[in-house]
């Protein structure tokens, strides 16, 4: 799990080491694309652009879809996943924190009750 | 068999409710007084904010809970590799609302807590907004709670993304 992960971890480095795969991402981060657009935005040949955005589809940041002669290019649910992961981490984190923060709650009630008789 | 009835533990619902603003909410069984108490005295604050499973403890905390005040939190295992975590309040209404700033990267987040009395018990709703999406993804969850290697690769990626 472990190794694959890092596998997976790796891919993504190796994807986002280049200036035009990052600026690939970013175009699509705007909007879909289709290869011809990218191309063109890029100032590439088409072939060069297929491999670019077939490394980022290796990587999970970018899927893409053919319909007739166009294929379309958008992000990837990779990011979404992490990001569902990251939430998931985060709320843990603040269950964590309020589960103490309830006994600090309870005890100051109890303080305060005590107190007051 | 029935067992001792345990108390309802309160959910935690967490949401990131736009590009760049994140909710945090949970009800507490106390008075709104008390839980602002656990918010605003550093020796409280200590007992709660970084729990175990955060696996950084805190080495200090000082709170000057008034508008302009400052605020700053350590954490670490010891002083020479502390974190330090500071900014100040910009809204301080005692047992209703505190708003400050998290001043220690350049694209700060502002945090909202409101304290919601009812039946007495508190809905307490966090509210944390950051500039941009960038600075979201970068600075959110700085604290702990994000696996090493998603923070690598998300800080990577707005580097890479914000250098363009």
């Amino acid at each position: 799990m472990v190794q694959y992960a890092k596998a997976h971890l790796d891919a993504s480095f190796a994807a986002l080491s280049d200036a035009t795969r990052r600026g690939i991402l970013e175009q699509l981060g705007r909007a879909d694309a289709s290869i011809t657009d990218l191309a063109e935005a890029f100032q590439m040949t088409l072939t060069g652009m297929k491999k670019h955005v077939g490394v980022l589809e290796q990587a999970g940041f970018v899927t893409t879809e053919k319909v007739g002669r166009v294929r379309t290019c958008r992000l990837g649910l990779r990011r979404l996943e992490e990001e569902a992961a990251w939430i998931e981490a985060y709320r843990q984190l603040w269950d964590a924190r309020f589960d103490e923060l309830d006994r600090v709650v309870e005890e100051l009630k109890r303080k305060e009750k005590d107190d007051g008789e | 068999m029935e067992s001792k009835p345990t108390p309802m533990k309160n959910p935690t619902i967490v949401e990131r409710t736009s590009e760049r603003e994140l909710v945090v909410a949970r009800t507490f069984n106390g008075p709104a007084h008390i839980v602002f108490q656990a918010w605003t005295k550093p020796e409280l604050f200590m007992r709660w904010w970084a729990p175990k499973s955060m696996g950084v403890p805190m080495l200090s905390c000082s709170m000057d809970v008034r508008v302009g005040g400052g605020y700053r939190i350590a954490f670490g295992h010891d002083a020479s590799s502390a974190m330090e975590f500071f900014g100040k309040y910009l809204e301080v209404i005692p047992n209703a609302r505190l708003v400050w700033t998290n001043e220690e990267s350049d694209d700060a987040a502002i945090t909202t807590v409101t304290f919601e009395e009812k039946d007495g018990k508190t809905l307490l709703v966090l509210h944390e907004l950051h500039p941009s999406t960038e600075a979201f993804d970068a600075n959110s969850g700085a604290e702990g709670g994000m696996p090493e290697q998603f923070e690598q690769l998300d800080e990577l990626l707005v580097t890479l993304v914000a250098g363009r």
